[in-house]
């Protein structure tokens, strides 16, 4: 089967090395391997967003990255942005705004929205949904999760509620 | 599924992969979707081959688009957005900010889709492709490149390396108008590409117009651009042209919409070329 390669990088700050088939989905080796369960499976086809991360900065599809593609780059998880105990201030601006029903698509939605206020520290409602295009929500709908985009951006540039 | 991966830094070292029946592979966007449930394969990432990446103005007025850009690379470039408009535009207009990011020029040419996104701006450009192999490297009209629906005129062995347009002058009208389904992560229903030089009397000196999602390949149209030569861009003139483009699309009727209705989208993207639109 597979020849398995011995694969470096950087996972939520944290140097990772592991020993793995390259050519696996990031998405699986990020669940499987390192229990990051918040990337999730929607369509598997790269048309949901679902499983979206960081890669550098950039919002990546985790299902169509395979693992030797990750070697010595940066990777984030929706877990690197903030925790239960310590959210991150998009993760607080969803909560908050009642962006997330289910939460399935809720991972990919707060990584897409730390692409975009990292680019664009205080978008209008346009801008959030052009950088949430990539990302679909089959229950609350977009509002609320526009509404927290901008929450957040206003919480990052520290102006009050 | 994957095999081995092989990460190939310079072409060197990339031929012998192919040579061995490794797939090159792109931003991966299309062939990991395609590559799903099939036999397992070797794929050589284009990835690490620097000079495949590379956007630059040539010393010939050339425009050279490394086929390892990505779409939103691409888009954020000042060469781009300021001298091949149209391209930048059909670029933003193309999957999602993650396909962008992910997804190459070279990738979208080499899947050949009819609804390939940056394909109408680069058949309205006159597009040259740079083909790669071992053996040397040929420019190939686009047109010539892309045969049909995921066929090409690559050998064995051959990748695209790069893309080469002249811009147009300066003041020309570049357009590009896309009606999908909904406006992201959507396949053309139909998509006009539209490069059009005028004179100071704002008659038509020279017109491309492409049309995407209307046949088996990007098309242009000659007759609609010739209706357009030596003619102010009038409401009249475009309903000439755009009769023109609805008489030489080859549609068909799929899921996203009928051929009739492509038809008449078709001409009716013309339209929006009225001045003072």
């Amino acid at each position: 089967m597979s020849e398995r390669m011995e694969l470096s990088f950087t996972l939520n700050g944290a140097p990772v090395c592991l020993t793995t088939e390259p050519g696996r989905r990031a998405l699986d080796l990020l669940r499987e391997e390192f229990g990051l369960t918040a990337a999730k499976e929607g369509c598997g086809l790269g048309e949901c967003g679902a499983c979206s991360v960081l890669v550098d900065g950039e919002l990546k599809l985790s299902c169509l990255l395979l693992a030797a593609q990750l070697a010595g780059r940066s990777v984030v998880t929706a877990e690197g942005l903030g925790t239960p105990d310590a959210p991150h201030p998009i993760q607080s601006a969803f909560a908050d705004c009642g962006a997330v029903q289910c939460g399935y698509c809720t991972p990919g939605m707060t990584l897409a929205t730390s692409a975009l206020l990292a680019q664009n520290p205080d978008p209008d409602r346009d801008a959030a949904r052009v950088a949430l295009s990539g990302n679909l929500c089959r229950c609350t709908g977009y509002v609320k999760i526009v509404d927290a985009v901008l929450a957040a951006g206003a919480a990052l540039r520290g102006e009050k509620p | 599924m994957i095999r081995r991966v092989f990460r190939p830094t310079d072409l060197a070292r990339l031929w012998p992969l192919l040579a061995d029946g490794a797939l090159a592979m792109a931003g991966g966007t299309d062939l990991l979707v395609r590559r799903r449930g099939q036999a397992a394969v070797d794929v050589a990432l284009l990835e690490g081959i620097g000079e495949l990446a590379e956007i630059a103005a040539m010393r010939t007025g050339l425009v050279r688009l490394g086929a390892m850009a990505s779409h939103s690379a691409l888009a954020a470039s000042r060469l781009v957005t300021a001298r091949l408009p149209v391209l930048a535009r059909a670029l933003l207009a193309l999957g999602s900010p993650q396909i962008r990011a992910m997804g190459t020029l070279g990738g979208n040419i080499a899947t050949a889709s009819p609804a390939g996104d940056s394909l109408p701006p680069l058949y309205a450009l006159d597009a040259l492709v740079e083909l790669a192999s071992r053996h040397g490297r040929r420019r190939v009209p686009l047109a010539e490149v892309i045969l049909g629906p995921s066929r090409t005129a690559l050998s064995p062995g051959e990748i695209i390396a790069a893309v080469l347009v002249r811009p147009p002058v300066s003041g020309s009208l570049q357009h590009f108008e896309k009606v999908g389904r909904r406006s992201a992560l959507a396949i053309a229903v139909a998509s006009l590409a539209a490069v059009i030089e005028t004179d100071a009397a704002g008659r038509v000196a020279s017109a491309r117009l492409a049309v995407g999602s209307l046949g088996p390949t990007v098309l242009r149209c000659p007759a609609a651009e010739a209706a357009l030569a030596g003619q102010r861009l009038t409401p009249d003139v475009l309903q000439q042209a755009a009769g023109h483009i609805r008489a030489a699309v080859s549609p068909i009727d799929d899921i996203r919409a009928t051929a009739a209705y492509r038809r008449q989208v078709a001409g009716n993207l013309l339209l929006r070329l009225a001045a003072g639109e």
